[in-house]
């Protein structure tokens, strides 16, 4: 019974242990997990145009230009406090919309426009049906793009 | 029909998904039930080849014979 | 031993019933979402396997514990046999996401904290499988993997967690969040029958795997018998 309880005391400090180590080395590592910055920590940081980076918020309504090119898109990434305008060339994968999440690599130009050389789209967690959104936009009382 | 398996133009991502998927599970079954079958017959041929062992058995397989015949005895 | 047995076609043939289910509501039944169409599908065995790959991870350190504590056989073979369940469930989980990544996002990869977590709970199960393979005597290599499925248990709420805590381009938690879930029912149903299904593969598999592991333990002590002559 006694080593039993040996034992199990054991099994738990230990496990209590490494919880909290690994909690301080997560703490520690903090933003090195991030795995994108938003427009208002870009505008209020240090980002220099050596320093690659990815920028993350949502395309702002409006914003998309395509040139004439038909390759290079000009939009603006918000997190609806502040704003950071992107350049891009390339494909745009299929989920890239007004309104929704993107995530751009690159870097800050001096002029403050971020130049980016490749963009990934973040989905939200909502999930309609695509039947239901049509009769919704049918009727007008859709809410989203 | 043929409209169905395109998939909206993601067959190559929608598919491949769900065969990879049944994949795994047919593997995970193929290789547990042919080690159990290999394994089951190993062990019937050991225990044939230990005569000590499978007396043992019989001993033991008469004393619970011998027991249920004294429960419906009583 | 015996009752497990008896319980095995049943075990075996819901498995297969609510397979069958799940597979037509999700790929003939459920609709196409809004925004991300067809490939919506993807997530009904996605979520599944990733789900099971945690629940297993979890089964198996808490079966290590009780074996650490109460020095209980059946627990130690519970857990060896859970894990190429486990494993095979979280390459299937890997392998889909990045199916649905490509077309959604753009990218079958990124390195972001659930991908890579994610990744690493597969290197673990493929430690602890090395693990138990590479000690010959059962009772120590299972006193090491039980050390190592609770060190790697850690990892648990990190994958869970991951997109809470940190920006990630996986989405957030979409069936677990506080007010209700963001996925509408039609989604939801074939995703909870598939969860099912996908559970009670888990255990039928398991069952079976832990029958031939007893089978194999007492091929091993009959032949040290016979050694000794």
């Amino acid at each position: 019974m006694t080593r039993k309880r040996q034992r199990m005391i054991f099994v738990v400090t230990g496990l209590i242990s490494l919880g909290v180590a690994t909690g301080l080395v997560l703490l520690a590592l903090g933003d090195n997990l991030v795995f994108f910055h938003g427009p208002s920590e870009v505008v209020s940081e240090e980002f220099p145009p050596q320093r690659r980076f990815r920028l993350g918020g949502l395309v702002e309504e409006g914003s998309v230009k395509r040139n004439e090119d038909g390759l290079t898109v000009e939009f603006v990434v918000t997190d609806l406090v502040n704003v950071v305008p992107v350049t891009f060339t390339g494909i745009l994968p299929d989920l890239f919309r007004e309104g929704q999440g993107v995530v751009a690599e690159g870097r800050l130009g001096a002029d403050g426009v971020f130049v980016a050389t490749e963009v990934l789209a973040k989905h939200d967690e909502t999930y309609i049906p695509a039947d239901v959104v049509d009769a919704l936009k049918a009727a007008g009382q859709w809410q989203g793009d | 029909m043929a409209t169905y398996f395109e998939m909206g133009g993601y067959a190559w991502f929608v598919w491949p998904a769900y065969a990879f998927s049944a994949a795994i599970m047919v593997g995970l079954v193929v290789t547990s039930l042919t080690a159990l079958r290999r394994d089951r017959k190993i062990l019937d041929a050991l225990e044939a080849a230990n005569p000590r062992r499978a007396m043992r058995r019989e001993a033991a397989a008469a004393a619970t014979a011998n027991s249920e015949e004294a429960t419906s005895d009583a | 031993m015996r009752v497990s047995g008896a319980f095995l076609p049943w075990l075996a043939a819901i498995t297969a019933a609510l397979l069958a289910w799940g597979l037509y509501d999700g790929l003939l039944v459920a609709p196409p979402d809004y925004q991300q169409g067809e490939t919506v599908r993807i997530m009904y065995v996605h979520v599944p396997s990733a789900y099971l790959s945690m629940m297993i991870f979890g089964t198996m350190a808490f079966a290590s514990a009780v074996a650490l504590i109460w020095r209980h056989p059946v627990a130690d073979i519970a857990a060896k046999a859970s894990a190429p369940i486990g494993a095979g469930m979280t390459a299937a989980a890997l392998a889909t996401g990045m199916l649905w990544g490509q077309p959604m996002w753009g990218t079958f990869w990124v390195w972001d904290a659930r991908l890579t977590s994610m990744l690493l709970l597969f290197f673990i199960y493929l430690g602890y499988m090395a693990l138990w393979a590479a000690i010959d005597d059962p009772e120590r290599a299972g006193k090491a993997a039980a050390i190592l499925a609770l060190v790697g248990s850690v990892n648990l709420p990190i994958i869970h967690f991951s997109v809470e805590w940190w920006n990630t381009l996986h989405q957030g938690p979409s069936v677990l969040v506080s007010g209700g879930s963001t996925i509408e029912g039609p989604f939801l149903r074939p995703m909870f029958i598939m969860i099912g299904a996908y559970t009670v593969f888990y255990f039928t598999v398991l069952i079976w795997r832990m029958h031939q592991e007893i089978i194999a333990r007492r091929i091993r002590s009959l032949r040290l018998l016979q050694a000794q002559g």
